[in-house]
């Protein structure tokens, strides 16, 4: 049986007295899309920050490829790129600065860094804007940029969290189809956070996390299947949420 | 190991460029004390009689004894124009990228330290050699042996930027630590005169100075420009190094969430 790219066992993480996630257990197997889908504040941010190791796990278990996070989170993060939900690139430096400064900040000799940058700049379709500041470029490109950033390092597993907010309708779909099409290319896996149902196709992955508990793992197609094939009547009724 | 070198002069190579981008900031860094060497030292040159007082062995002119002081004043607001930085990174959001790198923190914070500390010296160095134009001749090889000093001190004084940017949640919040932090250092110390010359108005004041780091930032620069070591300003300034520094390493601790805004998803 092969490792998942990410495994999270029985995790849960408080805020003081705030519950923001209560018992949370996901897998996300290699070479897949795992669509994680929950409205804001359902705890997806929060798991992000533990699966990152920017808050500190102290219950349950999180794997990164078969590495613990707490024993081994050297390993563990070196195999994970991450898209943040909001700007992580610095606006005054230019998007190659920012991915030399990435890659040093993996260990990447500047050498392999220049041919490594050229590679995810072509398959990010930014190779043209190498040279310009983050600051000039334009929502959907800084999206690609982020996601350029987060790949510099080959990784295994992609974190992409509400990778789309605050983009429009076109550049939205042409990021959501870059990150597939990378997946497919480079059998990277993906945990793509959303609340918007229209990014999810039947076949993805799907973890609905509402509350801070994980109401449903499965396929997106299984979950729509209870629902004659409506997923957002399958999201409402298993999180009650009203429409 | 060279992954670990790598990291370093990334990391390096990042502030240097944010300090080249900003051309203001080095401006900045090198007007302040220029103002104070130029205009307030002539000032002061006239009402303020030095006596003879270690590492000097004659009576020297205001202006120099000034100048070990406003070397420190580089760093000192150089550590907080850091810890500024690492404020804003937090609340921008790019400080994410810096912590989601496999190196343990102590490492990414140390190296961003050292980096914060090489842009300093350059500064001081600046300064000095304008200051050199202005008069202020330091035995050549003062020069030299000023600079473990003066990264010293330039680690002392950012490993506090860090230390308090840990504390500081918002940017706005930063003027207090201006009002309350800064400010009271510097003036509460021999950076602008002798400790004695405090003494004689107030033993309050006068123990208050010789408590503050920042007075023995300056007292260490001061007798390593004149080839000679202050050995309690050493201690003292090794000392609270480690005890900033490890108190940094501590607040952005991933158990304690730091580097990242809470906020729902």
């Amino acid at each position: 049986m092969t490792t998942p790219a990410l495994l999270v066992q029985n995790v849960s993480h408080s805020f003081g007295a705030t519950r923001a996630l209560d018992d949370v257990s996901l897998s996300v197997p290699r070479g897949g899309f795992t669509a994680l889908l929950g409205v804001n504040g359902a705890g997806k941010s929060t798991l992000f920050n533990l699966v990152t190791r920017l808050y500190a796990n102290r219950s349950g278990l999180i794997e990164v490829a078969g590495h613990d996070l707490r024993r081994q989170p050297t390993e563990a993060l070196r195999r994970l790129g991450v898209v943040f939900q909001s700007r992580a690139l610095d606006a005054d430096l230019t998007v190659r600065q920012n991915l030399m400064y990435h890659a040093a900040l993996h260990g990447i000799a500047r050498a392999e860094a220049r041919s490594r940058i050229a590679e995810v700049l072509a398959q990010v379709d930014l190779a043209d804007r190498a040279g310009a500041r983050v600051s000039a470029l334009s929502g959907g490109q800084v999206r690609r940029a982020e996601i350029a950033r987060a790949l510099i390092h080959a990784p295994e597993l992609l974190l992409l969290d509400e990778a789309t907010v605050g983009l429009d309708v076109k550049s939205r779909a042409e990021v959501l189809a870059l990150t597939r099409r990378l997946i497919a290319e480079q059998q990277v896996s993906a945990l793509w956070a959303t609340h918007i149902l229209d990014e999810i196709d039947p076949s993805d992955g799907l973890v609905i996390l509402h509350r801070g508990r994980v109401l449903f793992t499965g396929t997106a197609g299984e979950a729509a299947a209870a629902t004659g094939g409506d997923l957002t009547r399958a999201f409402l009724d298993l999180t009650g949420v009203q429409a | 190991m060279s992954g670990w070198s790598t990291a370093f002069r990334g990391i390096a190579w990042r502030e240097t460029l944010r300090f080249v981008n900003q051309r203001g900031r080095f401006l900045a860094a090198l007007v302040r004390p220029l103002v104070w060497l130029f205009i307030f030292a002539a000032g002061f040159r006239a009402v303020l009689g030095l006596s003879i007082t270690p590492p000097y062995q004659t009576y020297v002119l205001y202006e120099v004894y000034v100048t070990p002081g406003l070397c420190a004043m580089i760093q000192l607001f150089n550590g907080m124009q850091s810890s500024l930085t690492m404020v804003y990174d937090r609340e921008t959001g790019a400080m994410r990228t810096l912590l989601v790198s496999p190196f343990p923190r102590w490492f990414l914070l140390g190296s961003k330290l050292v980096a914060g500390v090489i842009v300093s010296i350059i500064q001081v160095y600046a300064f000095l050699l304008i200051a050199w134009f202005w008069g202020i001749h330091p035995p050549l090889w003062g020069l030299v042996a000023v600079l473990p000093a003066l990264v010293l001190s330039g680690l002392m004084l950012g490993a506090m930027g860090l230390f308090l940017s840990s504390a500081i949640r918002q940017l706005e919040n930063f003027a207090g630590v201006m009002n309350f932090v800064i400010f009271p250092m510097f003036f509460a110390s021999s950076a602008l005169y002798p400790l004695w010359r405090m003494r004689e108005s107030s033993i309050l004041l006068y123990d208050i100075c010789r408590f503050n780091p920042f007075t023995h930032a300056v007292e260490l620069i001061r007798f390593a420009l004149y080839l000679q070591v202050n050995w309690l300003s050493l201690g003292v300034v090794g000392g609270c190094l480690a005890l900033f520094f490890g108190g940094a390493v501590l607040m952005y601790d991933p158990a304690r969430g730091f580097g990242v805004r809470r906020k729902g998803g």
